[in-house]
């Protein structure tokens, strides 16, 4: 018994000198941080799609690799997740015809990245599927698994693309710019018809092509006053709804008649 | 100019709607009829979706034929009586119609089956009026009187029972196919976003032989009532009304729809036939190359749970 108490000491005393230990051969504990300048924003009568601009800060980064360019950046908006119905037409008596589909739960309504450098240039593509990071790495869920592989491969990337071709999922390279050391500032696209709800800013810290942290952030987008009452009002009331645009459309048509009789 | 649409939640052109409005309204002016099936195809060329620019045509239609519904009240050239039978089928098409809209949506053959009907129906029609309007034009040129539709002519429909007397009309006909012929046209005013006159005028021409003079505004009269009920069960329905589109769309529209009556009046009833037909053949036209030739994506989204 008394001969495991030496050991136990310098076991203790190690702990205790670890940190200082660590302290001398200057090994940086990097974060990230991000800050966006407003945590709701609202889409007005003119909204016609905006930029999006985030400022975030890299904490306790080392300045030579700093000096050097070696930390990279991506920031990403994420929109809320919802799920959607891909569907393919065929030729069906010389007439296109929506034939197959499949549905996929959770999909991102918006994804806009942007980035330092070219995703290639700043980690493997095997780290970016584990963190599920990039365009190609959303992961989408198929809500039935019975379908064989190919097919949903196919609608995936079907997804992907009508994503991307409608602007709802972009890339930004160079997006993200170090303004010092230690700030920078991402801008990311919001689309002309990105959705309402909560969306998700995530920021993610490379060093040397290795991922280090990851930090987030929630924003709001939502209609400015108007435009969500008429929304909230089409869908919480959607009779008086019914009849008030009757009423202004009889109306409209009223004074039509009046301001442009020709009769 | 951008403007946000909170129903249909994109941001689109203003002035390209008021132009479309406008157009639409001058020659729906022109020609008498609600303009509803102009207006439905534009806004899905425009990408509007689909069930949107279905549920916003019914209301923008309200406007155009109460419009026109006024002036042909203060002529009394409009059978109340008439329009009223009219409107009880409707009642029951509209219904029926809603019904079927909502279950093509789910099964995602919406957008086809839009198509499909236009392309059917504005062929069909737009055929038969150029046929007639062009045979009506080369009599006129050879110096022989237009014929005039004798109302003591009777086909098979008149020989149907349960007679009713519409004296604005100068009609004693069976409810029967009065009935029917407001239920098509309900239906069709829910699933095409049309008030239905292009149909409508016609029908009561020809198979009833209702006097041309009364024919139009009772069709704008019903088709005020189909629309309006069309409009309030999509939005109780679908919640597919975009106030915002259908009041752009209106505003445009009531403008043009009057100098379109004006001009209207200086051209012969078959002039305006003939061009109503070749417009109306156009539209169907460009709807059949839609289906016919190879989509530019063969892959679509749509969000689930839209209902």
């Amino acid at each position: 018994m008394p001969g495991l108490k030496p050991l136990n000491i310098a076991a203790l005393l190690a702990a205790l000198l670890a940190p200082q230990a660590a302290h001398a051969q200057l090994v940086h504990n990097e974060g990230i941080q991000i800050g966006l300048s407003t945590d709701n924003v609202a889409i007005t009568a003119g909204f016609s799609g905006a930029d999006l601009t985030i400022f975030g800060s890299l904490e306790d980064a080392d300045p030579q690799i700093a000096r050097q360019g070696r930390y990279d950046v991506i920031v990403v908006l994420e929109g809320p997740g919802q799920p959607v119905v891909v569907r393919r037409k065929d030729r069906v008596l010389g007439v296109w015809v929506n034939t197959q589909s499949e549905t996929f739960e959770n999909v991102p309504v918006s994804y806009s990245l942007a980035s330092t450098r070219p995703l290639q240039d700043i980690t493997e593509p095997n780290s970016y599927k584990q963190l599920s990071l990039g365009l190609g790495n959303i992961y989408m869920q198929p809500a039935e698994t019975d379908s064989n592989a190919t097919d949903i491969q196919d609608f995936t990337k079907a997804l992907r693309q009508r994503k991307s071709a409608s602007g709802l999922y972009s890339e930004n390279v160079g997006g993200v710019q170090f303004l010092s050391q230690n700030l920078f500032r991402a801008t990311v696209r919001l689309a002309p018809d990105v959705q309402v709800g909560t969306h998700r800013a995530r920021a993610f810290l490379f060093k040397n092509g290795l991922f280090v942290k990851e930090n987030s952030a929630q924003l709001e987008i939502r209609k400015s006053g108007f435009e969500q009452m008429v929304f909230r009002l089409a869908h919480n009331h959607s009779i008086f709804y019914g009849v008030f645009a009757i009423s202004l459309a009889m109306l409209t048509g009223w004074l039509g008649r009046v301001i442009f009789r020709k009769d | 100019m951008g403007i946000y649409l909170p129903i249909a939640e994109i941001s689109v052109n203003v002035f390209v709607l008021l132009a479309m409005g406008t157009a639409v309204g001058f020659l729906s002016g022109m020609f008498g009829v609600g303009g509803g099936f102009l207006i439905t195809p534009l806004l899905i060329f425009y990408n509007i979706p689909p069930a949107i620019a279905v549920a916003t045509g019914a209301n923008q239609v309200i406007a155009s034929s109460f419009s026109g519904a006024l002036s042909h009240m203060k002529r009394g050239t409009l059978d109340f009586k008439l329009g009223g039978v009219l409107l009880a089928g409707g009642v029951f098409g509209s219904t029926g119609g809603i019904f079927v809209f909502g279950l093509l949506r789910r099964l995602g053959q919406l957008d086809l089956f839009i198509s499909l009907l236009y392309v059917v129906l504005l062929g069909t029609v737009g055929g038969l009026m150029l046929v007639e309007s062009v045979n009506a034009l080369r009599m006129t040129r050879s110096g022989a009187a237009p014929v005039l539709k004798k109302s003591g002519q009777h086909n098979w429909i008149h020989r149907l029972p349960l007679k009713m007397r519409f004296r604005a009309s100068k009609l004693f006909v069976s409810v029967i196919p009065v009935l029917a012929l407001g239920a098509a046209i309900g239906f069709l005013s829910s699933i095409m976003g049309v008030g239905g006159g292009f149909i409508m005028v016609p029908a009561l021409i020809y198979l009833l032989k209702v006097p041309t003079n009364v024919v139009i505004g009772t069709s704008l009269f019903q088709i005020i009532f189909t629309s309006a009920y069309t409009t309030l069960i999509h939005s109780a329905t679908n919640q597919t009304v975009d106030v915002i589109l259908a009041f752009v769309l209106m505003a445009g529209g009531v403008a043009g729809a009057q100098y379109g009556a004006k001009v209207g009046q200086k051209l012969r009833g078959e002039q305006l036939r003939a061009l109503l037909a070749l417009l109306v053949l156009a539209v169907a036209i460009r709807l059949a190359i839609g289906l016919f030739v190879v989509p530019p994506d063969l892959y679509s989204l749509s969000a689930l749970g839209l209902d």
